[in-house]
């Protein structure tokens, strides 16, 4: 098993490298030079350019910049962002725990909602169950999220007045950060109501994050399965006159889940992706509306290092994916 | 066997498998669904002019946020009613068709045949430069696909041609480890060793041996793809990085409505049912031809 995870470690060095080598270039291939572009409007007299390229290694040949740079990472340092001047590490810290609440609510109702429909559909195929939650299933996997979202507003805030339309808690409640997680917060918090103004703003915007997750989690959890009650060793237990919960809880599910497994796991870059378009429409202070607002800034720094430290995450946790991978199924590991 | 005689058994050989293929794709009542919905899309796209009451672009003053004509204030002439500014709901809709197709055609088109190229690269050649060309592909798709290609537009500058640029670039890898992966397990079997042996050339065990074999899965990540491709142009049009207005691409005007929400419910349902339905049928047929495409499900 160890052989196993640091061939996956050693096999993830060049893929690091090689966004490392996007990340930097990024800045360099832009239109414009950095240090006007840092300077602003106000513009810099040719001494003081000469002295900030200096100072900011830009005179330098491109290589050595480019180890530079991996230098300063590999000490933490990602650079700071040109219109708070904070650290970006700092920024994205602070701005990380709303996109990971987000995020794994999301994932939770992707979940739990997705394997017992796939599970359900499979057992019944061809039902009305099947046809009708596939279906489902394909409309969410087809669905323009940026625009369910704003449907949903509509619906729940508009008509309903059911929910808040943006943010992640009304700002009558005040309490310090503690984990970053509005929802633990607000209960640590003790204050009345606190909890259901934190729930009340993160369920639509969790819902339209799971949109299409949950609909690829279903529909691969009924192939999955599927596939598994289709094999000799389902047949068998069937055949030995077990009964059906058992030959399904015990034999198919178990068997099924590691495609599943993978799949949930997988969903990691969908949710950025997603992210950035759910948090850009509900104004959730999280890590992918500071990436669209870097953007239109043009805060190049914040978009360098953001870029790295999101792609690094996502590679993070796909390297999460195949341990996990490798540890429900042997036959991967001894590969 | 005479050359002309094996000519005509090889087409009859093309027109069983296409009878073969649309049987098994017929089946699948969704995938016949999509297919007819596709080619209505393809119909109103190229008759947009044609079908068009309005321009989509004229703004008429006298007529801001028009509601759809069955509700209480709505005018005729205006079927789906007007926008902030007055240009007609429908007309826009039915432009809007032709940039979601020409998007999701350009897109696939250089996706694919960038794909192609360098899978077979590497799946022919194998060794380093295999080692190399794949190491890329994983960078690339390290990154979220929305996210590299927003970052992309803003290095290249918003705009409807440069978004499509970026989100080819960000789907290629998709391709190359496909058409990689078939041409591996092609690579083996014994027809292509008979071509070697009997002196075909490099490019031609590529692309005249072997890629032909490797379509199947080529077409359905191709489906795939294209759907993929109007929602991610239509999201970068929505956050401002796509077509810009006042083009009537979908995600564009959704983005020009999104302050009308509460006001005006046609100016945001509208288009985005515009984008779902579209999607939907792509990604219908998309089922349907991999049904059809894949033998292993074919017998069941």
């Amino acid at each position: 098993m160890i052989r196993f995870i640091l061939s996956k470690l050693l096999y993830l060095v060049p893929t690091f490298l090689g966004i490392t080598i996007i990340a930097f270039s990024f800045v360099r291939v832009l239109p414009g030079d950095p240090v006007l572009l840092m300077a602003g409007e106000r513009g810099v007299t040719p001494e003081r350019h000469a002295q900030l390229s200096a100072q900011l290694g830009y005179d330098k040949n491109v290589v050595l910049q480019y180890f530079d740079f991996l230098g300063r990472l590999l000490h933490g340092d990602l650079g700071n962002s040109l219109v708070t001047k904070k650290p970006v590490l700092t920024e994205f810290l602070t701005l990380f725990p709303a996109t990971v609440e987000l995020g794994l609510c999301a994932i939770v109702i992707a979940t739990v909602i997705g394997v017992p429909v796939g599970v359900i559909a499979a057992i019944r195929r061809g039902s009305w169950f099947d046809q009708i939650s596939m279906t489902g299933a394909l409309v969410g996997f087809s669905m323009p999220i940026f625009w369910w979202g704003l449907l949903l507003i509509i619906l729940f805030s508009g008509m309903l007045g059911w929910t808040p339309v943006s943010g992640r808690i009304n700002l009558l409640y005040f309490f310090p950060d503690v984990t970053g997680f509005m929802l633990i917060d607000s209960l640590l918090s003790g204050q009345d109501g606190a909890f259901a103004s934190a729930l009340s703003h993160l369920i639509l915007p969790s819902i339209v994050l799971a949109t299409i997750p949950l609909a690829v989690i279903a529909r691969q959890t009924r192939s999955a399965m599927l596939e598994v009650m289709g094999e000799d060793y389902v047949r068998t237990a069937r055949a030995k006159g077990m009964p059906p919960r058992r030959v399904i809880g015990v034999h198919a599910l178990r068997n099924a889940m590691i495609p599943v497994v993978t799949t949930i796991g997988l969903q990691i870059g969908v949710l950025m992706a997603g992210a950035i378009l759910t948090e850009t429409i509900f104004s959730w202070p999280g890590i992918g509306k500071w990436m669209i607002d870097s953007i239109s800034r043009r805060d190049y720094p914040v978009v360098q290092s953001g870029l790295l430290l999101i792609a690094g995450l996502v590679m993070l946790v796909n390297l999460l994916v195949d341990l996990t991978y490798g540890l429900i199924n042997p036959r991967i590991r001894n590969q | 066997m005479s050359e002309a005689s094996a000519k005509i058994a090889e087409v009859s050989l093309r027109r069983r498998q296409l009878a073969e293929f649309w049987f098994y794709f017929s089946q699948n009542r969704g995938a016949v669904i999509g297919l007819v919905v596709f080619i209505l899309l393809v119909l109103i796209a190229l008759a947009a002019p044609l079908l068009s009451p309005h321009n989509p672009i004229v703004q008429n003053r006298d007529a801001l946020l028009v509601p759809p004509i069955w509700q209480e204030g709505g005018r005729a002439g205006y079927l789906l009613g007007t926008d902030a500014v007055g240009r007609d709901m429908l007309s826009r809709l039915i432009y809007g068709s032709q940039y979601s197709l020409f998007i999701g055609v350009v897109v696939v088109s250089i996706a694919l045949v960038g794909g192609i190229v360098i899978g077979l690269l590497a799946g022919f050649f194998g060794g380093w430069v295999d080692s190399v060309i794949m190491r890329v592909m994983d960078v690339i798709l390290a990154f979220p696909s929305l996210l590299l290609a927003l970052v992309l537009v803003a290095v290249l500058g918003p705009g409807l041609t440069n978004a499509m640029i970026a989100i080819a670039i960000v789907y290629q890898p998709h391709f190359a480890r496909l058409t990689r992966a078939a041409v591996m397990s092609e690579m083996r079997r014994e027809y292509v060793t008979a071509a070697r042996v009997s002196g075909a050339g490099n490019l031609r065990l590529m692309f005249r041996t072997i890629l032909p074999n490797c379509l199947a899965p080529l077409i359905v990540q191709a489906t795939l793809s294209f759907s993929s491709a109007v929602l991610d142009s239509a999201a970068l049009g929505f956050l401002g990085m796509g077509a810009q207005p006042p083009s009537p691409e979908w995600g564009t005007m959704l983005a020009e409505a999104r302050e009308f929400i509460l006001r005006a419910w046609w100016v945001v349902t509208l288009p985005g049912l515009a984008i779902l339905i579209s999607v939907l049928a792509i990604n219908l047929m998309g089922d349907g031809l991999r049904d059809a495409l894949d033998p292993k499900l074919k017998r069941s």
